[in-house]
């Protein structure tokens, strides 16, 4: 079991909201969560001055499955067919760390203390940082949602906030799964379809083939960042491995004293820096993982648009060959070209706002990266400069 | 034990004995001036002969006559004079270290015979002061020269009686036998009195060196154990010697190394124990003969580091020569140095691998039995050498290649920091010499390389059989103390091999990472961003070359050493194996001889004369090997030990040197980071 004090949350709080042009009269936080086997449970804040809360203050316990209802009852909502609906938070996965951990729980015998100690404090650190990303992931869809003049609005978004027991949603059965995924085949070949249609309108032109660009080169650079990571993380890894080896050698190395004190500096060194990679790596990581879903995000509402307009068009093509119900299919048609023109515009605005924040959230996280590729290095400096100077002086 | 009874006589004098040496700075100076220990590692191997003769009898001239005179009132006093004041004597006693000295740094060691022709003049001279008591106490000196060979026995004083008459058959036999008492007996001579005094005084002594020594050697012993009443003619008589130097070299190494050896044995055999009295004086010499290792290394140690920025090898320029499977690597040896061993201050020769490992060869050949550290050379690799052959001027070829030049100049620089080693001829040839034999050996799959494998099979079968029960507590420390630090140091370097790999891999994904981000950048719209992101793509691809710089550092400053320290811990441990074998040697003879006494003894209850004096000559024969291996064995012990001091050391700041560097090299790409990323900072800051 593990849970987050509202301390370290805060500084996370505070770096995902300033790109949610957050106002005062709804403020979602989650400042808890608690982890309990596959079940994490979060404890969300709310503040608001809205009348159509009762309370101004409360929270409410939800697990992630009450998130993906959430955002599911969201998509299927005909109304924000236009908008840009927040991608859901995925499945909380703590597998990597706990199998880590149960590795090192077989092999405890097969290694010094010391190193079990590290190895664990390690695993623990890295279970933590998985842990708040999970934390976080789930309250920037809520922020979102809430800072959105149209969810905020939204029933079942009030409901999710306001209903003060476990919604224990019903979990979905096998059927609906498969049917999800052939929805999703579904959309998949439609987007296929699709984009053979020719644009009407330039502006939803450009920005569809500027998106499937975009987001397949900024897949690509996730992907890639998500290796460097790793790689980065080996090289850490190695560094703790190599600060273990050298502290045995040392130990057992009596003649050679300077050699000892030299070696704990290393490993000193090395466990900052490791940690100081991971940081700042899983940080830059994060904010892809968060753009590459605003992206994808985007697009997928874009086919949805496509695929209305489409839609709308066959059926009034289909009406006028047939030359019966036509006015019943022109009164569909104008509807849904009242529709498409609806997503059109409120499209138009979202991608608009999408642009804007996705350049604002790039610059944040760009700047705050480069701080942080800074600090590091300039703490790895000192130690290293420390580090040096006691060697010598020795 | 029976040794330690019949020493007792001269109690006292010995007891102040080795507090006459610590008085007298000068005297002490030049006893730890002379002293085995140290000489054995400045001066090298060829002049070893002649280092013993430098050493011991010096050590045994002044501490045995000594000892002998101290009763005497009127002698001690001329024993005391010499060494606080400055007359005579103390020449005596600084000519020795003087020459010894000279030996150590005149590069003309290989020709020690001008220092030989003045040490013996120089020596015997001592010898006056401690004559006359030896003519008083030559009959017990006599015993207590006997002594050692029976104390290293251990096994029975009856015996010694029998083998002492034996020598006194012998004496008038063959050579073969003329020359084995003579080696066993001979110990007192270069301690003791001139032969005539010898002869005259000593009517019951069984070796009487005129008849058995041929006019040869008769000189030599003369001009080394020479009487001081002529100086000029022993002076004369040592120029004789010339010709026959070498023999007696050998004689009066053995002879007297025997004698200052067998105290230290005793010494450690008898660690716990009460020191004899009379072992007392030689135990001293001995402890601080084997304490002046930790001592006097140091100062060594400063010397030779001093010695180290005089000699400066490099090894550049590496080029293929020929062309397919027979080509080569040759690369450029320059040396630079101002040792006068040397032709010339700076010199260069091409050679190739092959030629260092055949350096290696002879090295290890000669020097790893008596205990040496040899730096072993990097290994040979067919793959590498193939793809290098073949001619792919890829990356990896040009890595190996580097790779190979850095370990073979470490190794150089190694070997020549190796103050032993320094002085051997092939080492000099090695550095200076334009054309090389071509080392036909090394090849992997030669003859020669498989009899290698063969001999290094049988080797680990015979280590393993070998059961040595260490009876030395700092042998046994260390050995242990190597192999854990073998096995950490391999555990280390799997895993900063595993940092190199990790380190490369990173940084290629780095790069993919800066042309996933280029191309992010150009698709982006927004100028402000699509100018950042290509700004932070370039960012990212000096990252990466800071990566591989990194890699490369991780490598070679880091990985290659702990390469090389595997190594070097290997060959610390072929160190331990001679000794070990030195020892077996010596206990197999030790069975022998036990085995010899037994078929002895049994003779003589069958009454067999006949037969008895070929056991006797047997006995005689295997007394003298087991005498000499275990001598060979102190001997081996006293090198190895100081060369692990030394290794240690060497270790130490090699560790500190090379980390200090890397530190350094991470330093600087830390530096280097925060440069790129401080540049970046606006930029990011710009996006509007």
């Amino acid at each position: 079991m593990t849970s987050i004090s509202e301390d370290s949350d805060k500084e996370k709080v505070r770096s995902v909201s300033v790109d949610l042009n957050n106002d005062a009269s709804l403020v979602i936080d989650i400042p808890d969560a608690l982890c309990e086997r596959d079940k994490v449970k979060f404890t969300i804040h709310i503040k608001t001055t809205l009348s159509s809360f009762q309370k101004s203050e409360f929270s409410v316990p939800r697990q992630h499955e009450d998130f993906i209802w959430l955002h599911d009852t969201i998509v299927e909502t005909e109304e924000y067919a236009g908008l840009i609906i927040p991608p859901a938070p995925p499945k909380p996965d703590f597998e990597g760390p706990r199998e880590k951990m149960h590795k090192l729980g077989e092999g405890e015998s097969s290694m010094t203390k010391e190193e079990y100690a590290k190895m664990k404090q390690e695993l623990e650190a890295e279970y933590l940082a998985v842990f708040k990303k999970t934390v976080q992931v789930h309250e920037v869809f809520l922020q979102r949602l809430s800072s959105h003049p149209m969810f905020r609005k939204d029933r079942n978004f009030q409901i999710f906030l306001e209903y003060d027991q476990d919604l224990t949603v019903r979990r979905k059965n096998a059927k609906e799964m498969f049917g999800g995924f052939f929805k999703n085949m579904v959309k998949s070949a439609d987007e296929v379809l699709i984009s053979g249609v020719k644009e009407v309108d330039e502006f939803f032109e450009q920005e569809k083939i500027f998106l499937l660009d975009y987001s397949s080169k900024i897949k690509d650079a996730t992907a890639k960042a998500e290796k460097m990571t790793r790689s980065h993380k080996n090289v850490a890894d190695d560094y703790n491995h190599i600060s273990g080896a050298m502290n045995s050698i040392a130990a057992d190395n009596n003649t050679a004293f300077k050699k000892t004190i030299s070696v704990c500096v290393l490993q000193k060194l090395e466990d900052r820096v490791a940690s100081d990679q991971e940081l700042k790596l899983t940080e830059l990581l994060r904010y892809y993982t968060r753009d590459i879903q605003a992206a994808k995000d985007l697009l997928y509402r874009r086919a949805r648009a496509l695929a209305d307009y489409e839609n709308s068009n066959k059926t009034l093509d289909k009406a006028r060959l047939k030359g019966k119900d036509i006015a019943q299919a022109e009164e569909n048609q104008k509807q849904c070209l009242r529709k498409f023109d609806k997503l059109s515009e409120s499209g138009k605005k979202e991608l608009t706002s999408f642009k804007a924040r996705r350049v604002v959230a790039f610059r944040k996280n760009l700047i705050e990266m480069t701080e942080l590729e800074i600090k590091h290095a300039k703490n790895s400096m000192s130690l290293l400069q420390g580090s040096i100077e006691i060697l010598n002086s020795n | 034990m029976a040794a330690s009874s019949e020493r007792s006589p001269p109690p006292f004098p010995d007891s102040e004995e080795p507090e006459l040496l610590e008085d007298s700075d000068e005297g002490a100076d030049a006893f730890t001036g002379t002293s085995i220990s140290e000489m054995d590692s400045p001066s090298p191997d060829s002049t070893r002969p002649p280092k013993d003769i430098f050493n011991e009898p010096p050590e045994d001239i002044f501490s045995d006559p000594l000892s002998n005179i101290n009763p005497e009132p009127q002698k001690k006093v001329d024993t005391k004079i010499p060494s606080p004041s400055s007359d005579e004597a103390v020449d005596l006693f600084s000519e020795p270290l003087d020459d010894d000295s000279e030996v150590m740094s005149s590069p003309e060691v290989q020709n020690p015979m001008p220092d030989l022709l003045n040490e013996p003049v120089e020596a015997p001279k001592s010898d006056v002061l401690g004559e006359p008591p030896v003519h008083k106490n030559a009959a017990r000196q006599q015993d207590f020269f006997e002594d050692p060979p029976k104390g290293s026995n251990k096994s029975s004083s009856v015996k010694k009686a029998a083998s002492a008459e034996l020598f006194g058959d012998d004496e008038d036999e063959e050579d073969l036998f003329k020359e084995t008492p003579k080696v066993v007996t001979k110990k007192p001579q270069p301690s003791g009195p001139p032969v005539d005094v010898f002869t005259e005084v000593k009517s019951d002594v069984k070796v009487k060196p005129q008849v058995k020594d041929d006019p040869t050697d008769l000189f030599t012993e003369e001009a080394l154990t020479a009487p001081a009443q002529k100086p000029p003619a022993s002076s004369s008589s040592s120029s004789r010697t010339n010709g026959v130097h070498s023999e007696e070299q050998d004689l009066f190494s053995e002879a007297t190394v025997e004698l200052s050896l067998d105290s230290p044995l005793n010494d450690r055999k008898k660690k716990d124990a009460v020191k004899p009295s009379l072992s007392a004086p030689a135990a001293s010499v001995a402890s601080s003969s084997s304490k002046a290792p930790s001592k006097t290394l140091e100062e060594l140690e400063e010397e030779e580091s001093e010695d180290k920025f005089d000699l400066n090898i490099s090894v550049t320029n590496p080029e293929k020569v020929g062309d397919g499977m027979n080509a080569y690597m040759a690369y450029k040896v320059s040396t630079q140095t101002s040792l006068t061993m040397f032709r010339s201050k700076t010199f260069t020769v091409r050679r190739r691998f092959s030629d260092f490992l055949g350096l290696y060869e002879k090295l290890s050949e000669k020097h790893s039995q008596n205990g040496y550290i040899v730096p072993p050379p990097p290994e040979k690799s067919i793959l590498g050498m193939t793809k290098v052959k073949v001619g792919k001027e890829d990356p990896s070829s040009a890595e190996f290649v580097e790779r190979r030049r850095a370990a073979l100049e470490r190794y150089l620089q190694r070997v020549v920091s190796h103050p032993s080693l320094l002085q051997d001829p092939d080492v000099r040839e090695f550095l200076e010499k334009e054309e090389l034999p071509r080392a036909v050996s090394t090849q992997a799959l030669s003859g020669a390389g498989f009899l290698k494998m063969l001999n290094k099979a049988t080797d680990a079968v015979s280590k393993m059989t070998i059961k040595m029960n260490e009876q030395d507590v700092w042998f046994d420390e260390k050995i242990q103390d190597v192999e854990n630090e073998e096995q950490h140091m391999r555990k280390l370097h799997v895993m900063v091999e595993s940092l190199v790999n990790h380190r490369k891999e990173l940084s290629g994904n780095t790069a993919v990472f800066a042309k996933s981000v280029a191309m992010l950048g150009s698709s982006e719209d927004n100028t402000a961003l699509s100018r950042a992101l290509s700004q932070l793509a370039e960012v990212e691809d000096r990252i990466e070359q800071l990566h591989q710089e990194q890699a490369s550092n991780d490598f070679f400053t880091f990985s290659e050493l702990l390469a090389d320290y595997i190594r070097l811990l290997g060959a610390v441990k072929g160190c331990f194996d001679q000794r070990m074998k030195a020892w077996q040697r010596w206990q197999d003879a030790e069975n022998m001889l036990q085995k010899k006494r037994e078929a002895e003894a049994k003779l003589l209850w069958a009454n067999k004369p006949d037969k008895l004096q070929q056991a006797k000559d047997e006995i005689a024969e295997w007394e003298a090997k087991v005498t000499q291996y275990e001598r060979e064995f102190e001997r081996i012990s006293a090198t190895v030990r100081k060369e692990v001091i030394r290794f240690d050391k060497e270790k130490a700041r090699d560790f500190k040197r090379q980390i200090v560097k890397y530190l350094e090299s991470l330093l600087n790409s830390q530096q280097q980071l925060i440069k790129y990323w401080e540049a970046f900072l606006p930029e990011a800051k710009a996006i509007a």
